[in-house]
This record gives C-alpha cells, structure tokens and sequence, in this order.
C-alpha cells in the first residue's frame, strides 16, 4: 500500500512518455475516447488504420505485463445495471465533451489549455458527486 | 511507420495504465471518495503523466511538425460552451460508479472478466449513440430567432 503512490507515478511516467511519443512522431493528441469514439462513429475514419494500431496496443500490451504481478483484480462492481448505466455515460460523456481523462486531462491541461482544465474539473465535480451519492446516500455502489 | 508508432504509443499507454494502478476501481474510487478512506494514487499518476508532457508541447510547438511530417495540431480556441461542460459532468458520474474511464477500459479488457467486457460494450454503444444527443442538445437549447420589433 505504502508504494502505491510510487508505481503511481512511474505508470504516470509511462502514460506521459505515450503521450510524447504520440505526439512528437505521429504528430497526434493521445486521447483514449477520441480515438476509439473516431472508429466507433465513423468520423476518423481517414485515419483508421492508426487509430487501430493504437488500440492494439492498449488492449494487448497490457495481458503481457499481467503474469509480474501476484494478482490483477480490476476489483469492479457485479452489478450489470450499475456497468451497463457508467459504460454508456463514459461514452456519451466524452464524446459530446470531445474528450477524457487523457485527452483533456493529460494532454490538454499539460498545453495550458482553458478546455482540459474546465473539463477537468466537471469530471472530476461529476464523479465525486456520483460516487458520493451512490455509495454514502443510497448505498448501491 | 505511424502505424508502428501508434502500437508503440498505445502499448506504453496500456502498460502504464496497469503499473499505476488506474486499472484497479478502487484507486479510482478512492480518490472520489472524499468521505471514504482516501487515496492519492491518481494525483501522482496525472502528476507524472503531465508534467513531462508540458515540455513535450513546448518542443512540439517550437518544431510545429511531428517527426513523420504531420503538423503539429493547433491549440484550441479558449472556448467554454455547454457541451464541454455537461459532456464532463456526465462522463465524470459515469466515471465515478463505475472506476473505469476509457483507457483503462481497454487496458484492462483481456483479464477484467465478463464486467469489464460489459463496461466497454456500453461505453462503445455510447459512443455511437453520442452524435445523435449530441445534435438533440443543440436543438432543444437552438436560441429563438431574434424578433425585430
């Protein structure tokens, strides 16, 4: 627990460096929803290919670090109404706002950018809200 | 090539989403949790991530084009409107139930079981509803057209 906050900040390290290389080489913003929400919707598709490539990465880089670790537990809720409700407002959210957590907030707050800290900021009002209500007023998270 | 690049970029992206724990809903909840046993894990994920990129976008900037010849993209205009801002709150509330936001989504799909399966699933079906609420919020909120008296 103690050195939680350490491998926080190497992973962080690591997302920064994606982010650079991203952008220094292929001359591209590295936002999750933007690049996965272009495929899903059609709009980037254009670019396709490299979006694709991206995710590959994402999903099948990851499963080859998994075996270092005495366990991986994403640790999530069972409750299918609750993951149905949170996948579906994840993915509306960011799309209408243009962005998420790496997006707005890695590569946009990084640029000083007036969009990524005020979409920072409600993500974060939103979730603390929404957690808040869920867990300590109804109690169903 | 930017495709190779882009694997690169994503795999690194993928891998640091697990070495930082964000992949882990707890950590994400924890931090939400301002009343529950906080835990400062994000800000020093957010920290590490962002402070090297700020001298990222300064070498970017000053160079205007990427390494494989694309244009460095503009910064955006200053702009804060109505879908920036409810866009955010309903992501963060999605966000906050669930402890999942889209990139460790993915990361985490080969070993997140059945539920982290269900999430991307629904998070991929928001995305392809998205342009459509998208264009009923512009209706709805269209100001009416100016009456000259």
């Amino acid at each position: 627990m103690e050195q939680d906050w350490i491998w926080g900040l190497v992973g962080g390290l690591m997302i920064g460096a994606a982010a650079g290389l991203y952008l220094l080489v292929n001359g591209r913003i590295m936002g999750a929803s933007g690049i996965l929400g272009g495929l899903v919707d059609g709009t980037g598709r254009r670019e396709g290919a490299e979006r694709l490539a991206f995710l590959v990465g994402v999903i099948a880089v990851p499963p080859i670090l998994v075996p270092l670790y005495t366990v991986v537990d994403t640790h999530i809720t069972s409750n299918a109404v609750v993951i149905v409700l949170a996948g579906l407002l994840v993915g509306v959210g960011t799309r209408i706002a243009n962005g998420c957590t790496s997006g707005h907030g890695v590569c946009g707050m990084s640029r000083f950018s007036l969009r990524g800290f005020v979409a920072t900021v409600f993500y974060l009002l939103g979730g603390g809200l929404a957690l808040v209500l869920g867990r300590h007023v109804l109690g169903v998270i | 090539m930017r495709n190779l690049f882009a694997f690169i970029a994503g795999g690194l992206f993928g891998a640091g989403l697990l070495v930082s724990g964000m992949v882990d809903t707890t950590k994400v909840q924890g931090w939400l949790d301002v009343f529950g046993a906080w835990d400062p894990t994000l800000a020093f994920v957010m920290g590490g991530a962002v402070v090297p990129m700020v001298f990222v976008w300064r070498l970017a900037d000053r160079r205007g084009r990427a390494v494989l010849g694309d244009p460095i993209p503009r910064p955006q205009p200053p702009l804060v409107d109505r879908n920036l801002v409810v866009g955010s709150l309903l992501f963060g509330a999605g966000w906050g139930i669930a402890g999942l936001c889209p990139g460790p989504a993915l990361a985490q799909l080969s070993f997140g079981g059945w539920q982290g399966a269900l999430f991307v699933a629904a998070m991929v079906a928001g995305m392809a509803v998205a342009p459509s609420l998208r264009g009923l919020l512009d209706r709805v909120d269209r100001p009416m057209p100016q009456q000259d008296a």
